[in-house]
């Protein structure tokens, strides 16, 4: 694995957890109801608590090279700018309705689950242990998602007409998640038979087979894609996510909290 | 049995300190006092949830963030114990609920104060953590048999989110001097207002003598707020702190310490609706009400197709065997 390569490569899975759960924690007490306000918040905490993970081996990695301790999982979440942020476009949008944050839920901890389904098996020890563990996770985050995606698809008519609204805004964020950038594929070396098409395959099929069962309208293979959060050109709404997420670190600069 | 007897069963079970269960006899009143102290407690968590949430999305810290979302989960895990504690005497959550958003049933006035800085984070937990768990520490051995096993759990967690207030302040007090500042002044406004939590002076708390005889209490408002100011007035020591009240004192010949008057016009202002923050959580739990109906409805209208679909297959299987 290539040292730089690798930073960068963690710096993504970490953001985009991140920049996830920041978005998720925003239900904390606004739930619709008391058990799904528990259930999201825990997702909420899972994926913030893979961020550290990365993070925090990312600082470590860092600080080996460079020969300090100045990086820390905090410098890497807080002292950051949106450029420099390499997560998914998919987690910076809004949560919107209950709906649209369920389905982006599910594309996401989708994805996550072949991709650190994938990474258990690299030759860094480190990153193996954080994708075994989170793993466990994700599997939880697909299944509660993808039957929220089947209850509401296929409940009532105002859900279906707001779930079907949902898979339009957010499709079109999905295919970014299987560009290839110059970190990522290296992560994956070993493994001759790994592709972000094949992710991708996968990925859609088991999206299309729980869309057709909640009864949705399947979306076009042709449908345009979003870029950019991959290599740190963003949507607008992550400067505001930054501006509010770093906002104490950044007025008391330098402080023990 | 008549009712003489049965009340003499039940008057007998509160003088051996056993438990009344949700099946046993209770008198009409004693079932509603339940029902309005529970609802009211539970409503506290749900709207208790909203005033630490606000900082939710700004904590300083990926490890204080994960805290304060795990405790404020926590008091969504309490709301929820309540509720079912509640349930229990014959109220549905819906109608809790709907007693809630009316504004016919109460919640502490404690969340009615804003959180204007990181420290009130630390301020709610030390004090408004502590000022709760004093006051339901009893209500573990309180006399209706949910409540007082719902409260044992509650208990437990509260301590932790106690600490974790105590634990944010001391890092501030430790830190900058305007760290420091930021944390005097969360004391500066949640003093008044934790003491206030214990409700009104004895002598103008209208149920507290038949909750006594029903050992549902088993102190008084005063007795507990006394306790309340002596932890306190220690426990600041530590921070370096100053609690704003120039009459706080040590008094050896009562073994306490004196404190000054509360504000009780503030107080019933904040009951009466005229806190700071009364309509916008009122205005937020009644948000995610109505923009929860429509997922509520379409998981309801999604399990009785599955239901249906079950039972239509189940019949289509009976027909063939047959």
């Amino acid at each position: 694995m290539h040292g730089d390569n690798t930073t960068d490569y963690l710096l993504f899975l970490a953001d985009s957890s991140l920049i996830m759960g920041q978005r998720l924690s925003e239900w904390t007490g606004h739930g619709p109801m008391l058990e799904q306000d528990i259930a999201i918040t825990n997702i909420s905490l899972d994926t913030i608590g893979q961020a550290r993970y990365f993070y925090q081996l990312a600082a470590k990695r860092q600080n080996e090279k460079a020969g300090g301790s100045e990086v820390t999982e905090d410098t890497l979440a807080y002292l950051r700018d949106a450029h420099q942020y390499r997560n998914l476009l998919l987690t910076e949008l809004p949560n919107g309705d209950w709906g649209q944050t369920i389905l982006k839920i599910y594309f996401y901890a989708n994805w996550q689950k072949l991709i650190y389904g994938k990474l258990i098996y690299t030759s860094d020890k480190d990153i193996a242990a954080i994708a075994d563990k989170a793993l466990k996770e994700v599997q939880y985050h697909v299944n509660w998602s993808s039957d929220w995606v089947k209850r509401l698809g296929d409940g009532t008519a105002e859900s279906h007409e707001r779930m079907e609204r949902a898979l339009e805004y957010l499709w079109p964020y999905t295919g970014e998640m299987f560009m290839e950038t110059d970190y990522e594929s290296p992560q994956f070396e070993r493994d001759k038979d790994f592709s972000l098409d094949t992710i991708r395959k996968e990925w859609t099929e088991e999206v299309y087979h729980t869309l057709q069962e909640a009864t949705l309208t399947l979306p076009q293979a042709d449908t345009f894609m979003h870029k950019g959060g991959k290599k740190g050109v963003h949507t607008e709404y992550l400067g505001y996510i930054l501006a509010e997420m770093q906002f104490l670190q950044r007025a008391y600069p330098g402080c023990e909290w | 049995m008549d009712t003489e007897a049965l009340q003499q069963s039940f008057n007998e079970k509160i003088d051996k300190d056993i438990r009344i269960e949700p099946k046993d006899w209770m008198p009409a009143d004693y079932r509603k006092t339940l029902i309005r102290q529970i609802g009211q407690h539970a409503h506290s968590e749900i709207v208790g949830m909203l005033p630490e949430a606000n900082w939710i999305t700004r904590a300083p810290t990926l490890r204080r963030k994960c805290i304060l979302i795990a405790k404020v989960q926590d008091e969504a895990g309490h709301g929820l114990y309540l509720y079912c504690a509640a349930e229990t005497l014959n109220i549905t959550r819906e109608e809790m609920t709907e007693q809630l958003l009316t504004g016919k049933a109460k919640y502490s006035s404690i969340f009615n104060y804003p959180t204007l800085s990181w420290a009130d984070m630390g301020a709610i937990g030390w004090l408004v953590d502590g000022a709760a768990i004093i006051n339901q520490i009893p209500l573990c051995r309180t006399s209706y048999g949910p409540y007082a096993r719902g409260m044992v759990r509650i208990c437990k967690e509260e301590s932790f989110h106690q600490r974790q207030g105590f634990d944010i302040l001391l890092s501030l007090c430790r830190g900058s001097e305007a760290q420091k500042a930021m944390a005097q002044d969360a004391l500066n406004r949640w003093w008044w207002p934790s003491l206030m939590m214990f409700g009104p002076r004895d002598a103008d708390s209208p149920h507290t003598i038949q909750s006594m005889k029903w050992k549902i209490k088993r102190f008084t408002n005063d007795e507990l707020r006394q306790k309340f100011v002596d932890m306190c007035a220690q426990q600041v020591e530590v921070l370096g702190l100053q609690i704003p009240d120039p009459e706080l004192k040590w008094n050896e010949a009562r073994g306490h310490y004196d404190f000054g008057e509360i504000h009780w016009d503030e107080f019933w202002n904040v009951v009466k609706g005229n806190g700071p923050c009364n309509k916008e959580r009122i205005a937020a739990r009644t948000r995610a009400h109505e923009e929860g109906e429509w997922v509520r409805r379409a998981a309801l209208a999604y399990a009785q197709k599955q239901k249906s679909g079950i039972s239509e297959s189940q019949t289509a299987k009976a027909t063939i065997k047959e």
